[in-house]
């Protein structure tokens, strides 16, 4: 504690300089976001028209179509996948949180982070041995099944932290009751903490969205629109990828489009989320 | 995420006897299993079909060779291991004090309205599709860098010539673009981490230190931070294994070259870029090669994940490290 | 998994009524040939939908193998030994069928220059790192015209496995015994130079030379022009400079002989024809002849000959158009022969 009795017009003025670097960091931070949203707003909004969301692949000579095929299997598979990830990841932070002395959680909490932390490409590999090749086709479910993987450490982490700050006593008040304890899990606890499991469920649920790499192996992609998951299937994130490096102006303004309604995508599902919060305290 | 877990709970024994209880409680038990077996299997996959590889090239030689043809199926892991590294750890110190800075000026300083706008900021930054973050990087970040390069190698070129083999080949892609992508991308796991574990310390550090007659920053450096020290380290190796996986945002930057990279402005290549890259249509040996890279980023993250879980056990038994 | 395997399955059984698809992936050479011209027009002529992916020669093949594809397309052919391997697993040969021929052109971004002279020696010493800088005395001494800048030289090449590295590599192979022994030829090499750069894909190369001073690389000659990035004139075995176009690579195609199950192990490099360019690729489609290995009923496999011989026939007056040379028409009499071996079951399938 020898710094507390230096000069004090010194260390006010260090005071002053350290909220000037902080504020500075927080500028670089909010930076990146600025200059990344700005670029994929300018540059898609101008690429954006009515045929990007009404027509799906064609050929650059005949107008380049749009590409709602792959936002409707955008949709689809996130939606299957939330499905699933949402399912195993709640499952999984139930028993981190309302089990607490389980033998399985020191065990299941390093496999979830260890999830977390793997490539998802490397998901979509083994869904790729497993499912794909047995299967005999690259689908749709493949692809959700991948991005569910994705999914399933985010909602955990979420869902455990926010089952944690449920209070005790509600628990409590419920077995009181008479109530059985999966009642109380399902109709008292996650109802209060609701807000906080919605928030991982969009979380996870934006991260798959913007997954590409395991979708190579997985979905397959594809120039046709189908709401069948049994078929090959495509993507905005993989759109993107392909159409990036594309020769003609066309494919990669198309691209940007792309990356435009997909951070739509993730911002109105986040935005759900946090409207969500606020009107289920 | 810390844990708190002070609330007192009341035996489970008793509650396990009603049917529906048990019937619950096994249908979660076995979706937990089954996160577990996936993520085994995932590990026994890359393992076991990347066994191969360590066996024709021993583990030491397989970890330590530099070259990687096809042509002639001798693979060695080193370029990638080191890019790897490279890009992370850069990523994570050039991410590290705006992040920290971040955390410290939304919980301490900031208004209750700005504080929220910037967690919101945060959660937005990670949930970019990071295939949008690579091609940013690519038609924005690339470009821009390589302006910046190339009149620094303008500069270098008149007046010092010695620094020209560092500098490299100023066209912007390479492992510099690749950590300032990066970089943007751990950020906001590591602010959050950060700012949850700092909103956590009890007010009473703090009054503790202002009753000493510290300044604002003295209390946050000596009260605050160090007591929050566990969970920003958590943070840190969290950012730490989300920068080792990425793989979209660096391949489109990062100049896929499967030499050893020489200068931090030239092209390199990392494990999870390799693999997207020549997984499509390895087989044999190659395969199993790309799968034993695969394997040691399992490992790697493996490892750093089990630090963090330490460290924040350690933080979650008296609430510091 | 397992639950979720049968859902998925049961699902699958009752399959919501889709059109008939058939299912490709591979070379990004042909990919504009595929997507932009032959199945829109397909397509509209019979109905038959064909979900093609470019995915790069490599992983096509490997798709194939894995029986998760109707086809692949590749720009190089399968080895003899992939051939033996692949008919083991799976019981059945792999037949190419050739669709089309086209230049790889050698593209760069240097500014103000258009016209630049290179040969093969040149060209591998550059890829081989060699030859660090565009003002490197022997480059000029081959552009005694021009006045080259004192720029690095990136190498840009494919960083997945590639038909069009294939056709490359198996070029500089054949000129440059340092190229041969140092490197080799094949779909992935070891690229040597420093400055290498990998971009995935024909559009990923095309784009690394697009952005990058001073970057040199190759693509197939749609790539280039639709870029507008200028080509190098290339010295063929005739001395002479030509540059990459239908015109002299249908030179370099005439003389060619073709063997029995038209592969062409080595493909069209290094001509001996005075006008002919001296990189000319051809670009096959790989299927099984017992369809019943990758096709999922008799009347995919029936879609499936249906389309290599809609290609073979009214495909091929489409290639012009697409900046492809077309095949030959004895070369299109023997595909076709070939096609009708193919069978489901075996019957035959015409």
């Amino acid at each position: 504690m020898t710094q507390i009795s230096g000069n004090l017009r010194r260390r006010q003025l260090w005071d002053k300089v350290m909220l000037g670097l902080l504020v500075l960091g927080s500028l670089v931070v909010v930076a990146p976001l600025v200059l990344v949203l700005s670029k994929v707003f300018l540059t898609g909004f101008s690429a954006l028209n009515l045929a990007f969301f009404t027509q799906d692949f064609q050929p650059v000579e005949a107008g380049g179509g749009g590409l709602r095929h792959a936002i409707v299997g955008t949709i689809l598979m996130n939606l299957l996948a939330l499905l699933i990830g949402g399912t195993l990841g709640l499952a999984g932070g139930i028993l981190l949180s309302e089990y607490p002395d389980h033998p399985v959680n020191p065990t299941l909490r390093v496999i979830s982070d260890l999830l977390n932390g793997l490539p998802a490409l490397l998901k979509g590999l083994v869904i790729y041995t497993l499912v794909v090749i047995p299967t005999g086709s690259f689908s749709g479910y493949a692809g959700a099944l991948a991005l569910g993987l994705v999914m399933v450490p985010i909602v955990l982490r979420a869902t455990e932290g926010v089952l944690k700050l449920v209070p005790w006593n509600v628990r409590e008040a419920g077995l009181g009751l008479g109530l059985p304890r999966w009642r109380v899990i399902l109709s008292l606890v996650l109802p209060a903490a609701s807000s906080g499991v919605i928030t991982g469920l969009m979380l996870g649920f934006a991260r798959a969205a913007g997954e590409a790499a395991p979708l190579y192996f997985t979905a397959g992609g594809s120039q046709y629109l189908n709401f069948n998951l049994s078929q090959q299937t495509e993507s905005l994130a993989l759109t993107i990828y392909k159409y990036a490096n594309e020769p003609s102006p066309l494919r990669v303004e198309q691209a940007w489009a792309a990356a435009l309604v997909l951070t739509l995508l993730v911002l109105i599902a986040s935005l759900l989320a946090r409207w969500v919060a606020r009107v289920r305290p | 995420m810390a844990t708190v877990r002070t609330q007192s709970r009341p035996s489970t024994s008793p509650l396990y006897r009603a049917f529906g209880d048990r019937l619950f409680a096994g249908l979660v038990l076995l979706l937990c299993l089954l996160i577990i077996g996936i993520v085994l299997l995932i590990g026994w996959q890359l393992g076991w079909n990347g066994a191969r590889a360590f066996e024709v090239f021993g583990i030491v030689g397989f970890l330590s060779s530099t070259a990687w043809n096809p042509v002639t199926d001798v693979y060695g892991a080193w370029p990638f291991i080191l890019g790897t590294l490279i890009t992370s750890l850069l990523a994570l110190a050039l991410a590290f004090f705006p992040a920290l800075a971040v955390a410290i000026f939304a919980t301490e300083y900031a208004p209750r309205w700005l504080g929220n706008v910037l967690s919101y900021a945060l959660e937005l930054l990670a949930s970019l599709p990071s295939v949008i973050y690579g091609l940013w990087g690519l038609s924005v970040l690339v470009p821009a860098l390589r302006g910046v390069q190339q009149s620094l190698f303008l500069w270098a070129s008149d007046h010092a010539q010695w620094l020209l083999p560092v500098l490299g080949n100023p066209i912007g892609i390479g492992l510099s673009a690749a950590v300032m992508v990066l970089a943007v991308m751990v950020i906001p796991y590591t602010a959050s981490l950060a700012k949850d574990s700092i909103a956590l310390v009890p007010a009473v550090q703090r009054e503790a230190a202002y009753g000493l007659g510290a300044t604002k920053w003295e209390v946050i450096r000596m009260a605050v931070v160090p007591y929050a020290r566990g969970g920003i380290l958590a943070g840190v190796i969290l950012g730490l294994t989300r920068a080792l996986g990425e793989t979209m945002a660096v391949v489109l930057v990062i100049g896929n070259n499967k030499n050893l990279p020489f200068t931090l402005f030239g092209p390199a290549t990392t494990i999870p870029s390799a693999i997207v890259n020549e997984f499509g249509e390895a087989q044999g040996l190659q395969l199993s090669s790309l799968l034993a890279l695969g394997f040691i980023l399992f490992l790697i993250s493996g490892v750093l994940n089990l630090l963090a879980a330490w460290i924040v056990k350690r933080m979650s038994v008296d609430g510091r490290l | 998994m397992k639950g979720i395997l049968a859902v998925a399955t049961a699902t699958l059984a009752l399959g919501l009524a889709t059109a008939q698809t058939l299912t490709g992936a591979g070379s990004t050479f042909a990919l504009p040939l595929q997507t932009e011209t032959y199945i829109p027009n397909f397509t509209k002529a019979t109905g038959i939908r064909v979900n093609y992916q470019g995915v790069g020669s490599g992983a096509g093949i490997r798709q194939l193998t894995d029986k998760v594809v109707n086809f692949a397309g590749s720009d190089a052919p399968l080895t003899d030994a992939q051939l033996k391997d692949i008919e083991a697993k799976t019981g059945s040969k792999v037949l190419h069928i050739p669709i089309a021929l086209g230049p790889v052109a050698i593209t760069y971004n240097l500014p103000g220059i258009t016209d630049l002279r290179l040969d093969a020696e040149v060209l591998a010493q550059i890829m081989l790192g060699k030859i660090v800088r565009w003002s490197d005395p022997k480059i000029a001494a081959l552009n005694p015209n021009l006045k080259l800048p004192n720029l690095m030289i990136s190498a840009a090449h494919r960083s997945d496995g590639s038909g069009t590295t294939f056709i490359f590599t198996s070029y500089l192979a054949a000129i440059s015994p340092e190229w041969k022994s140092k490197v080799g030829a094949g779909q992935a090499v070891n690229w040597p130079a420093f400055s290498a750069l990998g971009g995935k894909g024909n559009p990923g190369v095309a784009a690394i030379v697009a952005q990058t001073q001073g970057a040199i690389g190759y693509v197939e000659i749609k790539f280039a022009l639709e870029n507008k990035l200028p080509m190098a004139e290339l010295k063929n075995a005739s001395g002479n400079y030509i540059k990459p176009s239908l015109e002299s690579s249908k030179e370099a195609v005439a003389g060619v002989e073709i063997p029995e199950d038209l592969r062409l192990p080595n493909q069209i490099v290094n001509t001996k024809a005075p006008q002919g360019y001296p990189i000319v690729g051809a670009t096959w489609m790989l299927v099984y002849q017992k369809q019943e290995v990758s096709a999922k009923s008799e009347a995919d496999a029936k879609a499936m000959v249906k389309y290599l011989e809609w290609i073979l026939t009214d495909g091929q007056k489409l290639n012009e158009g697409a900046i492809f040379v077309k095949l030959a028409p004895d070369v299109v009499q023997r595909a076709l022969a070939l096609v009708a071996t193919m069978t489901y079951n075996g019957k035959p399938l015409k």
